[in-house]
């Protein structure tokens, strides 16, 4: 019989207070993986969708709330810029390629985004199935948006007017689905692209109400009046990342702002909710390692007897030593893989009542991290059970078994 | 053949206690007897090696069993001799047999289902095998420790007051699981005591004054 089955039968032999050890140890695992998860699957998407974009040019306004909406599509918008000043903004000979977007729309949630082939460009996007958006009222959609609304090439839907909400509804032109896009793997899964005119004619007052008039020959030559929401900059040298957003803000009426930065600055404001939370998972864990520590050493004082009749069987020092501590290692193990098995659990929960789709988190993905996760267990089991095992280990047998 | 040369041994703040030789040839059996505080634990826990006396040899089998390493004398205590205590006690978390077989492994020995089944079935204890030891009464666990002493076979059987807490009628029914099982299984016996009902069942008594 091994010492790691006579530990095992002594954990079942006390069925509660193993239990509740190891719940605290679980738990406190479980506030760690899911912090540990949600932080690295969040940085992760924030670093995936804007990789590409050095600079965001939107209305004057808070320039996170820029970078959410514009690159994130979870925040509204900070209003509208002149479809001239972008113009000018993106022949400056610092700009590589410029993105316009024109947001407002939505179908079912999904934002409906106007834009250009650039936009195609910038994230490389792929097509699954037809072409990509060219005329008006032409739609290329992500591969979520086709699964979850179930669109397929060739269907039309009517776009609603807001960021969310399906009461305004546009009813005077139909969107048509012109191709599906591969999975991204970002936003643009997420996404319906289409062009900018498309949106500008959505919005425009004669034509909502004139269904007649539904091709306007005079489109092009107002496009100059037109407004976007915002453009997305990708620089053409390092140079520009210093010149260019000081020249934007000081001398346009216009706002840059950096998502590189703002994430940043997005992160430290939540880091410190996420740190208070780690602080507070490892309290818990110490918690846990004092109570099994607590637990040990109790049941040492029941089981000195027991392991005094164990030396008189031959089991050595060391036999007792091991069974000591495997025991200790084995409850926060258990511990640490419940709760790395309840953290995963609670982010697919968190993920399955989000409702934002862009920021959707997901519960099956494992991190090389979690193994730190496992070894920190082990080690507290080691820790809350060597001052029980070394008292195992030198014992006095003669005294114990005397004194009974 | 187990001997006990000049042994004499001292706790911290008391007075020496000195141990008459002691002689005892293969198969015998022999009554320790001794009134309490008289160092009859002492002295049991010197013949077993749980306690190394300030002074003096003792020899099991030709082995000075305190000249061992720690490790090595918990092994040739888990192989060469049964101990069976005043109180059972048995490993509350593993069964029956999971004990008998505790005692086996603890000695180095191979894992033997027979030998439990065969010693269990000799002590008449073998229909609870698979319990544990909270569901059997003192007698029944009585009866395991003794079967436990005996698994591996030991060259010597040590009891210590075996019948102290029992009334006649079950202090003689111990006693005569005692007598029979070292002759079952050839292991020389000491029973210590100061219980006179079973001084008769004796021939060779080794008294401590």
């Amino acid at each position: 019989m091994s010492p790691l089955k006579i530990s095992w039968k002594s954990i079942w032999s006390k069925p509660l207070s193993s239990a509740l050890n190891m719940m605290l140890v679980a738990f406190g695992t479980g506030i760690l993986t899911l912090l540990l998860l949600a932080s690295a699957q969040i940085s992760d998407k924030l670093n995936n969708n804007s990789k590409d974009i050095d600079l965001v040019i939107g209305a004057k306004g808070s320039p996170l709330q820029l970078i959410l909406s514009s690159i994130y599509y979870i925040d509204f918008p900070t209003g509208n810029i002149p479809q001239k000043d972008a113009d000018a903004l993106a022949h400056n000979p610092w700009v590589k390629r410029a993105v316009p977007l024109a947001l407002g729309d939505n179908y079912n949630g999904i934002r409906i985004v106007g834009t250009d082939s650039n936009f195609a460009a910038l994230y490389k996007l792929q097509i699954q199935e037809g072409k990509l958006w060219s005329g008006d009222f032409e739609t290329t959609i992500g591969a979520d948006v086709a699964r979850t609304q179930q669109l397929k090439v060739g269907d039309s839907f009517y776009g609603a007017h807001g960021l969310t909400g399906t009461t305004d509804i546009h009813k005077a032109h139909a969107y048509k689905v012109a191709g599906i896009l591969s999975p991204q793997g970002n936003v643009t899964d997420n996404l319906i692209l289409t062009n900018i005119s498309s949106v500008w004619k959505m919005h425009d007052p004669e034509e909502e109400h004139d269904h007649s008039k539904a091709e306007d020959p005079t489109a092009a030559a107002e496009i100059q009046d037109r407004e976007i929401t915002s453009l997305l900059i990708q620089y053409r040298s390092p140079m520009a990342v210093v010149m260019f957003p000081r020249m934007v803000n000081q001398s346009t009426n216009l706002q840059a702002a950096s998502p590189a930065q703002e994430s940043t600055r997005l992160f430290s404001l939540i880091g410190v909710g996420v740190d208070t939370l780690q602080w507070f998972a490892v309290l818990i864990m110490l918690i846990a390692a004092i109570s099994v520590f607590v637990n040990l050493y109790n049941s040492l004082k029941e089981r000195s007897y027991d392991l005094a009749i164990m030396r008189t069987l031959g089991a050595s020092r060391t036999k007792l030593f091991l069974i000591v501590i495997i025991e200790g290692m084995l409850l926060t193990l258990a511990g640490t893989v419940i709760g790395i098995a309840l953290g995963h659990a609670a982010l697919g929960l968190i993920s399955h009542f989000q409702e934002s789709s862009q920021a959707k988190l997901n519960g099956l993905l494992f991190l090389k991290d979690e193994i730190y996760l496992l070894i920190a267990g082990l080690l507290i089991g080691i820790f809350a059970s060597v001052i029980p095992a070394i008292q195992a280990y030198s014992a006095n047998i003669s005294k114990i078994l005397s004194k009974n | 053949m187990i001997e006990l040369k000049s042994v004499a041994h001292t706790y911290s703040g008391t007075q020496a206690i000195k141990f008459r030789d002691w002689k005892i040839n293969n198969g015998e059996q022999w009554l320790l007897l001794g009134g309490s505080g008289s160092g009859k634990t002492t002295l049991l826990h010197i013949l077993t090696g749980i306690l190394k006396p300030e002074i003096g040899k003792v020899f099991i089998e030709d082995t000075s069993i305190y000249e061992l390493t720690s490790r090595k004398l918990d092994q040739f205590r888990g192989r060469h001799i049964g101990i069976i205590f005043q109180r059972p006690h048995l490993i509350k978390s593993l069964t029956i047999a999971e004990n008998l077989i505790l005692a086996q492994t603890f000695a180095g020995l191979k894992t033997d289902q027979e030998r439990v089944t065969e010693v269990l079935a000799s002590l008449d204890i073998d229909h609870k095998m698979h319990a544990y030891p909270a569901t059997l009464s003192q007698g029944q666990l009585q009866r395991v420790s003794i079967a436990r002493a005996v698994v591996n076979r030991p060259a010597l059987l040590i009891a210590d007051e075996p019948t102290s807490s029992l009334d006649d009628k079950n202090a003689f029914a111990v006693l005569d699981l005692l007598l029979q099982q070292s002759g079952l299984n050839q292991a020389t016996l000491v029973v210590a005591t100061h219980d006179k009902r079973v001084k008769d069942a004796f021939t060779n008594t080794y008294e401590l004054i």
